[in-house]
C-alpha cells in the first residue's frame, strides 16, 4: 500500500494516525450513542457535547491542549524500550512493541512535556493508553523520573494524567520495580516542597494506580473514570457477588474519600492553574468581586 | 511431621513411603540388620533422586515450592532466627489485618522492627490470615510500624510472602492503591536501614508494598514478579493453563533474578526445600539478615539514603538514543 500512501494528501495521513478517535467524519458517543460531528468533538476535548461523557484522548493531544499553545518541550524522548527477558507469549514482546510504536507514533506509553500553564512553568506528562494499554515498564519509569528531576531543577510543579492498565507484564519484575521508582521520585519532589497533581483518567488501575497516580498532593479524577487497584473482573471472581452500580468509578472514589475532587476535562486547565497558583504562592488572576457601593451606604 | 510431596516429587514420595514401611517393621519386630542396611540403601537412593530432581526444577515447579503448604512462614522464621518478639497489632484507624504481622524483635541482640506477610497453616488459620493477602489496613499497619522504626532508629526487616494484595470490594473502598503507594513513597526515604527477604511468594504490588529496601534477599525456592503465572497466562495467553509457560517467560525465580542483577543475595535452602528442614533454613536466613543489617547500620544515615535513592532510580532496562 506504500504507493497509495504516497499519493494521499498529508492531512489525511495524519488523521489516519490519530488513534484516539475512530476514522470518519461522524462518530457515535460511546455512552449515549448520539452521532457526533468529529471536528466538534475534538474541539470539545473529546467530551460528548450531548451527555458529557469523557472519551479517551491521546497523550500528546492531551498535553498539547492542556499546556499553553506552543510551549511544550519533550523530555526523555530518546529513552527507548528494551526486552530484558526476551519475553514471548503468543507474540514476541519485541513485535508487540514495534506494532504499538507503529500504531501510536510513540516510542512508549508515557509522554513528558515541559511547558507553561497560564504562563506558569510546569512539567506535565500523560500516559498513552493505546500503547500496550498504557502499561508501565522501564521507559515509563525513567521518563517519569526525569519529569520529576526537571521539575525540581526548574522549581516548578508536576501534573500527570494517568490512563493505564498497570505494570507491563512483559518486563516482569523490572516493571514492578517502576512502582518503587516513580514513588521514590515523588518523595523527592515532595521533599523539595513542590506540588504534584495526579489526574486519574479512564482507566487507571493496577500498578500505576498503586504508585504514582495515588500520590498526588491533590488526586483529581475526570468524571466516571474507572479507577482501582484490582480490575472489576478479578474482584468479581474473588467475591462472587455482583458489584454495586458505579463501583470503582470516580464518584465512588470521591464518596470513599480516596480522591480530592472531580474536574470536567473542559475546565481542567483553568482549575488546575488556579489551584497551582495557590499551592505555589502566586498571585491570583481572578478579579475579586467588589461589594456593590450601595451595600455600604446606610 | 509427614512431608506433603508435590506432583513432581512423586518418585521421591514412593521411596520415602517404602523407607517408612521398613522402619515400621524394624521398630515392631526387633532389630534386623539386613533391614537396616536396606533402609540405608533406600535413603541414599532417595537423596540421590531428590538431588537430581531438585537440580533441574522448572520455574513452575519452583512456584509450587514457594507455595508449599508446609513452607516456613514469617512467624516460623521469627520464632527461630530472632530472640524476643513482641507482636504489635492494628493500623490505629480501622482494624488489625492478620495477613500481615509485625512488631519489635531482636536479631543477634540488636533490636529491630519486623513486618511480614503471614499465611495460615490449616484451613481455619488460612481464612483468618486471608491466605496472606492484606487489605489496606494491613499495609497501613506496616506503615505505622515503619514510622515506629524510624522514630527509634531501629533497622527494618521485611518478609515477603503473599499471592498479592486482597482484590475485594472493601479493599477498593478503603483505598488499596493509596495504601500500597504510600508505603512505597515512605520507604524510599525512611531514615533507617531496610532489608527485605522474599521467603515464599513475592506477588505483585502487594509484595512490593513492604519491599522497598537497601538489600533484597531471596530464599532459593521463592518467586518474585509483577503478577502470578496464572494471572499472566490468562491475560497474555488467554488461558490460565499456560501458567508453566508464563512462569518460564517471567523469570520469577531467585536464580534468574540474581543473574538479572535484581537481588543482592540468594540464600540456599536445604535439599528438598525449606520445609524439609525449617531450622536450618531459618538459621541461614537469620545469619544473612544479621550480616546485612550490621553492614547497613554502620553507614551514616545520609549516605545510606543517598545509596538507596540511587539504587531505586537505577531500576529498569532501557536504551537511550540522542534526541
Amino acid at each position: 500500500m506504500a504507493w497509495f500512501e504516497n499519493i494521499v494528501p498529508s492531512r489525511i495521513k495524519t488523521e489516519r494516525r490519530s488513534r484516539s478517535v475512530p476514522e470518519g467524519l461522524w462518530i457515535k458517543c460511546t455512552a449515549c450513542d448520539a452521532p457526533l460531528y468529529r471536528a466538534e468533538l475534538e474541539r470539545n476535548l473529546h467530551v460528548c457535547p450531548k451527555c458529557g461523557h469523557h472519551m479517551r484522548i491521546g497523550a500528546r493531544e492531551r498535553l498539547q491542549r492542556f499546556l499553553d499553545p506552543d510551549t511544550g518541550t519533550e523530555i526523555g524522548a530518546g529513552i527507548r524500550p528494551e526486552d530484558p527477558l526476551r519475553f514471548r507469549d503468543s507474540k514476541r514482546y519485541k513485535d508487540r512493541l514495534s506494532a504499538a510504536q507503529k500504531n501510536t507514533g510513540e516510542q512508549d506509553a508515557l509522554v513528558v512535556l515541559a511547558g507553561a500553564l497560564e504562563g506558569m512553568p510546569i512539567v506535565s506528562c500523560a500516559f498513552e493508553f493505546q500503547f500496550l494499554g498504557g502499561s508501565m515498564g522501564s521507559v515509563v519509569g525513567e521518563r517519569f523520573r526525569r519529569a520529576v528531576d526537571h521539575a525540581i531543577r526548574e522549581r516548578c510543579p508536576l501534573v500527570c494524567f494517568s490512563a493505564s492498565g498497570g505494570a507491563r507484564m512483559q518486563e516482569a519484575l523490572f516493571s514492578l520495580l517502576q512502582m518503587a521508582k516513580t514513588s521514590a521520585a515523588l518523595a523527592d519532589l515532595a521533599a523539595e516542597g513542590l506540588p504534584f497533581i495526579s489526574v486519574l483518567t479512564d482507566p487507571t488501575t493496577g500498578g500505576v494506580s498503586a504508585s504514582l497516580a495515588m500520590l498526588g498532593d491533590l488526586n483529581v479524577a475526570e468524571p466516571r473514570a474507572l479507577i482501582g487497584f484490582a480490575g472489576p473482573r478479578v474482584i468479581q471472581q474473588t467475591v462472587r457477588e455482583t458489584l454495586p452500580e458505579g463501583f470503582q468509578r470516580s464518584e465512588f472514589l470521591l464518596d470513599h474519600g480516596v480522591i480530592d475532587l472531580i474536574i470536567d476535562r473542559r475546565q481542567m486547565r483553568e482549575r488546575l492553574a488556579q489551584t497551582l497558583r495557590m499551592l505555589m504562592g502566586r498571585p491570583s488572576t481572578v478579579a475579586y468581586p467588589m461589594p456593590p457601593s450601595d451595600a455600604n451606604a446606610g | 511431621m509427614g512431608i506433603n510431596f508435590l506432583d513432581f516429587e512423586q518418585p521421591i514420595a514412593e521411596l520415602e513411603a517404602k523407607i517408612e514401611e521398613l522402619r515400621h517393621v524394624t521398630s515392631s519386630g526387633g532389630v534386623d540388620v539386613d533391614l537396616q542396611e536396606e533402609i540405608g540403601r533406600l535413603q541414599a537412593k532417595s537423596d540421590r533422586l531428590t538431588r537430581s530432581i531438585f537440580g533441574k526444577l522448572s520455574p513452575w515447579q519452583i512456584t509450587q515450592l514457594a507455595r508449599h503448604p508446609q513452607r516456613p512462614y514469617t512467624l516460623d522464621h521469627l520464632s527461630r532466627a530472632f530472640t524476643e518478639f513482641e507482636e504489635l497489632h492494628g493500623d490505629r484507624m480501622f482494624a488489625d489485618d492478620r495477613a500481615l504481622v509485625g512488631g519489635l524483635a531482636r536479631l543477634g541482640g540488636r533490636p529491630v522492627v519486623v513486618v511480614g506477610h503471614q499465611k495460615g497453616r490449616d484451613t481455619k488459620e488460612r481464612v483468618r490470615r486471608n491466605y496472606g493477602m492484606p487489605k489496606p489496613e494491613g499495609y497501613r499497619k506496616a506503615l505505622r510500624l515503619m514510622r515506629l522504626a524510624e522514630r527509634f532508629g531501629l533497622p527494618l526487616i521485611t518478609f515477603i510472602d503473599t499471592p498479592g494484595a486482597y482484590p475485594g470490594l472493601e479493599s477498593e473502598e478503603r483505598g488499596q492503591s493509596e495504601a500500597i503507594a504510600r508505603n512505597l513513597f515512605v520507604m524510599a526515604r525512611l531514615r533507617v536501614p531496610i532489608v527485605s527477604a522474599v521467603i515464599g511468594e513475592g506477588g505483585s504490588g502487594g509484595a512490593l508494598a513492604i519491599g522497598v529496601c537497601d538489600r533484597l534477599l531471596m530464599l532459593q525456592y521463592s518467586t518474585y514478579s509483577v503478577i502470578s503465572p496464572e494471572g499472566c497466562a490468562s491475560i497474555l495467553w488467554k488461558s490460565a493453563d499456560k501458567k508453566e509457560a508464563a512462569a518460564e517467560a517471567m523469570g520469577l525465580t531467585a536464580d534468574r533474578l540474581q543473574r538479572l542483577g535484581l537481588i543482592d543475595e540468594l540464600i540456599l535452602e536445604p535439599l528438598g526445600g525449606a520445609h524439609r528442614d525449617v531450622d536450618t533454613t531459618s538459621a541461614a536466613l537469620g545469619a544473612a539478615l544479621e550480616r546485612h543489617v550490621a553492614a547497613l547500620a554502620a553507614k551514616p544515615i545520609d549516605q545510606l539514603l543517598a545509596e538507596r535513592q540511587q539504587r531505586i532510580a537505577g531500576f529498569g532496562a532501557y536504551t537511550e538514543v540522542a534526541g
